[in-house]
């Protein structure tokens, strides 16, 4: 059997086979999620929920303030501030607002809003706002006009923004961008982590001097093949997992929201009860969603992902092999290698609002930046993004780079896994990569 | 038909001549001492025959054949000086990855690998893993991935190293063993006593050449002073007038050390010995060690006073 496979083997078994793989790959999505769910948990609820009393003398209000996020309103009879204030000492009330009875509509009078511990920026927005509310619409009444005479001045135009070929309508570009901007940035993580992974494993049979017991039943390069291959097969099958595990949660999530009781999944602020109105709208999310061609998108993100990890990975291979046992030679070896990556991203987010921009059809061109830029062009669809000329150019342009990369890498790393003592120059690597046998 | 033939081998390195015009053969069944302090070429030599590198010049021929170092290095077994295993991978999968990188099948692998592990009594480190070995344990069994897959040639970079007296000597048995089932065995090491006791055929290398080949016994003769040792019956204090045809190194009552002037024979210098009434009950030819001659040969050289201090 061909020696690069068996190698392969046992760089993919050997690292599923390890706890840590089951526990990364199921708790870091995990730890993510919860991660964002906690923030925005946290950002839409505030504080506790806040009471206010409002002392409404001259009956501006008629009993009715809407209640706004975590603030609350109750209307009160007390007629002097007193009695008001010795009320939040007992903390019946977080604050009050006193209206005297004199309080003129028109007039810019001021309303104070008295509080015992400090309001948070938000929620003085929020009571601000349903005053405001409340009482703009009391000034219309003053001044005769009704709210709907004031909702047709104040309509807004429709516009709708369409390509020159009929698609790329509306929401979907917005979609479109996301999507290009999400699946560049995972080929930009992928690059990132299985690179390194290529790097410690070169680095670990070079540390524990393994590398010379098998090069002499294997070609260099066909380790390194192998350790490629199979290092390359494990972020495959990591990503396969994640793809499955995304698909059952994003089933189970609405089939969980409609067996719930809808009422207790309203009071959840800004999680369930969004969720259940983004469900009413689910066929406009078909929409956006099927107005991206998955069909084409999907197969091209696999043909980056492989090509990119390729190219990087052998690279990566080549300065695991030259460093020593110290990891900080690593890091400088690697930051030409990284800066390429980050330039990639650089342009991507360029790229996803502009994707025939010069800097985007470089990117997307030229084989160390194009896995991640080309994706942000490709989400837009051909020819909105971009033509098929360019991702034909670009595909063979990746193709043609990484067997460069990898013929390059593949001389360095046979010198290298075999020199030990100080850390060579770039120099040196240069003249193992072009020097003959 | 010998298995291996090393002819005119260079490899020039841009600083150094590492290997400079070596030439030597081994034949079957054969133990091989290959010599030289640190630094003389030894590692690239080694290099060059497991088809880790190429020679610049000169020919490799393997079994009648010119190198392939494609097929032929599934027929060679090398444990490097500086030993190495995968520290968290499993025993057991690790004997059998690396019998299988030698070209045997799955099957095959298995069955060598369980073979060899009871032949050294390590069947019960199967699921354990090279960071919970000792250092001998663990020398156990990079010597038995180096031969499971039976080898033609197998190469060994000190392989004593690092293992007690008990082990030693197994390890040393099985050399015994292989070799006299055909396979060739090169041995490169710096432990002269070993040597003596263990290689047929020895060659020394210094700065690339090769300065010293032949069995250990004809380097000996070849190297030979004269020197002998004669032990007394009984003390005594008055020694025969040499008149010119011995030197003495050292004496006490008991006994003389002493080298022979050329054409003085051993007869002659008992003769006298025995006309002056000395009571002998031994005489004994004192061949250099090893150990004398390297330090002889490759003395002088730089490399060669940190190869002294390392036999020291």
């Amino acid at each position: 059997m061909n020696k690069t496979w068996i190698v392969a083997q046992r760089e993919f078994s050997s690292r599923v086979k390890k706890k840590t793989f089951l526990l990364s790959t199921i708790l870091l999505p995990l730890v993510i999620f919860a991660f964002y769910a906690f923030m925005i948990y946290f950002s839409v609820q505030g504080n506790d929920d806040l009471n206010i009393a409002v002392a409404d003398n001259a009956n501006l209000f008629n009993g009715k303030l809407e209640a706004k996020g975590d603030v609350d309103f109750t209307f009160v009879k007390d007629k002097d501030t007193a009695s008001l204030n010795r009320q939040i000492e007992k903390k019946a009330f977080n604050g009050y607002i006193f209206i005297p009875a004199s309080y003129n509509v028109l007039s810019a009078d001021t309303l104070s809003i008295v509080y015992g511990k400090t309001i948070g920026v938000i929620s003085q927005e929020r009571i601000k706002s349903a005053i405001n509310k409340q009482l703009e619409q009391k000034r219309l009444l003053a001044l005769n006009i009704t709210q709907s005479q004031l909702d047709s001045a104040q309509n807004r135009a429709q516009i709708e923004f369409q390509s020159v070929t009929g698609k790329g309508k509306g929401d979907k570009s917005k979609f479109a961008e996301a999507v290009g901007f999400i699946s560049g940035f995972l080929i930009y993580i992928v690059l990132f982590i299985y690179g390194t992974m290529v790097m410690r494993g070169v680095m670990e049979e070079k540390v524990n001097r393994i590398a010379e017991v098998i090069i002499s039943s294997v070609k260099p390069f066909q380790l390194m093949m192998g350790k490629i291959t199979g290092i390359g097969a494990v972020g495959l099958v990591q990503f396969l997992i994640w793809i499955v595990l995304g698909i059952i949660t994003m089933t189970l999530i609405p089939l969980l929201m409609q067996g719930g009781d809808p009422a207790a999944a309203q009071n959840i602020p800004g999680g369930a009860g969004a969720m259940a109105t983004a469900s009413q709208n689910t066929s406009g999310l078909a929409a956006v969603v099927g107005g991206i061609n998955w069909a084409l998108l999907l197969p091209c993100f696999l043909f980056y992902f492989l090509g990119g990890y390729l190219l990087y990975s052998s690279l990566f291979a080549a300065v695991g092999s030259a460093v020593n046992e110290d990891p900080q030679d690593a890091q400088s070896l690697t930051l030409p290698i990284i800066m390429p990556i980050i330039f990639g991203i650089v342009i991507m987010t360029k790229a996803v609002n502009n994707p025939y921009s010069g800097l985007s059809v470089f990117g997307s061109l030229f084989p160390l930046t194009s896995p991640i830029v080309m994706m942000a062009r490709i989400a837009h669809g051909i020819p909105d993004g971009v033509t098929v000329w360019e991702l034909i150019l670009s595909m063979v342009f990746l193709i043609v780079g990484f067997i460069g990369t990898t013929w390059l890498a593949g001389k360095i790393y046979r010198t290298g896994i075999l020199m030990y003592g100080k850390k060579p120059t770039w120099k040196e690597m240069w003249k193992w990569a072009f020097r003959k046998a | 038909m010998n298995i291996l033939e090393v002819q005119n081998l260079k490899k020039y390195y841009a600083t150094q001549k590492a290997v400079d015009d070596i030439s030597f053969s081994l034949a079957p069944g054969s133990i091989f001492g290959l010599l030289g302090p640190n630094g003389a070429g030894k590692t690239t030599l080694i290099r060059m025959l497991t088809g880790i590198t190429y020679p610049d010049e000169g020919q490799i021929v393997f079994n009648g054949r010119p190198f392939d170092p494609v097929n032929d290095i599934l027929k060679i077994g090398y444990m490097p000086e500086e030993r190495g295993l995968y520290k968290k991978m499993k025993i057991g999968d690790q004997a059998l990855y690396l019998a299988r990188l030698k070209g045997l099948s799955k099957l095959e692998a298995m069955e060598k690998v369980k073979e060899w592990f009871e032949r050294f009594d390590m069947q019960s480190w199967w699921n354990k893993k090279v960071e919970d070995l000792s250092k001998g344990m663990s020398q156990k069994l990079q010597f038995v991935t180096t031969v499971l897959h039976e080898p033609k040639l197998i190469i060994l970079d000190e392989p004593f190293s690092g293992l007690d007296p008990v082990n030693a000597n197994l390890i040393k048995d099985e050399i015994f063993r292989l070799a006299k089932n055909g396979a060739s065995i090169i041995f490169s090491t710096h432990r002269m006593e070993q040597v003596e006791e263990i290689c047929d055929h020895i060659i020394l290398v210094n700065k690339g050449q090769k300065i010293l080949d032949g069995t250990v016994k004809a380097v000996k003769q070849q190297f030979k002073e004269n020197f002998f040792r004669i032990g007394f019956g009984t003390a005594t204090d008055k020694l025969p007038e040499a008149n010119g045809s011995y030197d003495i190194i050292a004496s006490n009552n008991y006994g003389v050390d002493l080298i022979l002037k050329e054409g003085t024979t051993p007869n002659q210098v008992l003769q006298l010995f025995i006309n002056e009434g000395i009571q002998i009950n031994s005489f004994q030819e004192k061949l250099p060690s090893l150990n004398d001659i390297f330090i002889r040969l490759v003395g002088n050289t730089a490399t060669a006073r940190q190869f002294q201090n390392i036999i020291a």
